[in-house]
């Protein structure tokens, strides 16, 4: 029931849509649910947050060394 | 062009960058060390193919890249059982969740990525947390996120089903995402 997704659902789905082509019909239930439930809605942002800070990690960690050069 | 010494030493500049980056990948330091030595061996070999200094560490990351699935897939063989324990449970997330399916705690505005992301410290509060991952988890998410690999690649190197490595990822984002509210929402950001 494609309506009636819980929130536990919805984070397993949000999470996979990060890992595949969602459906059309999984797409819409996850947008609507977003609407209406705020926690998803964060919960979603989060985990966007969440890959956008794994694609800086080392560069954030070491710095950039781009310009360095050796001795 | 700069002559040979010129380009091994500037190879050996980035070494530091990329053994921190295998390590990220591989959680062990002896393989990221031989990964990293492949890496720039290979890319002493192919000196020529390399146009531009600018972008080297970029060159030398993508060729490391390959390295990186290479020795996970190697190690994924050599370790017949390299599944973590209760790879496919669920049940650990059963505290997150009411029995209806609803959250039992509303989850928190970390505002945007950017408040964040200029902090150096938020940074290594993420590693922390990733540490704290089991190893195979960690692989899996450090090589979706990070490296970017698609998910039937991620399959087939470690032999596993699609639905277990969405498993895998998901148990990832959601220990990383308690622990970055833990150890830095919570806390000292608002
Ligand atoms: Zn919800």
């Amino acid at each position: 029931m494609i309506g009636m997704m819980s929130c536990r659902e919805v984070s397993e789905l949000a999470s996979q849509g990060l890992d595949r082509k969602l459906g059309a019909g999984e797409r819409f239930a996850l947008g609507l649910h977003f609407r209406i439930c705020r926690n998803c809605a964060r919960f979603n942002r989060q985990l966007e947050l969440l890959r956008r800070a794994l694609q800086r990690l080392p560069d954030e960690v070491t710095g950039p060394r781009e310009g360095v050069q050796s001795t | 062009m700069s002559n040979e010494n010129d380009f091994q030493g500037e190879l050996g500049s980035h070494r530091p960058y990329l053994l921190r980056y295998a390590n990220l990948q591989l959680r062990n330091a002896a393989v990221a060390e031989d990964t990293v030595q492949d890496t720039l061996l290979a890319a002493l070999k192919g000196e020529q193919r390399y146009a531009g200094r600018s972008a080297i560490r970029t060159w030398l990351v993508g060729i490391l890249k390959h390295k990186i699935v290479d020795a996970i897939r190697k190690q994924s063989r050599e370790t017949t059982l390299a599944s973590d324990p209760g790879d496919s449970d669920r049940s650990e997330f059963d505290h997150l969740f009411k029995a209806d399916g609803h959250w039992q705690e509303s989850a928190a505005e970390w505002g945007s990525p950017e408040r964040s992301f200029d902090h150096k410290e938020f940074f290594r509060v993420l590693e922390e947390c990733l540490a704290k991952l089991p190893k195979r988890t960690a692989q899996v998410f450090m090589m979706r996120e990070h490296l970017g690999t698609p998910t039937d690649e991620i399959c087939k190197v470690l032999e596993i089903t699609p639905t277990h490595c969405w498993v895998l990822l998901y148990r990832a984002r959601m220990s990383l995402r308690a622990c970055l509210q833990q150890k830095w929402f919570a806390g000292a950001r608002p």
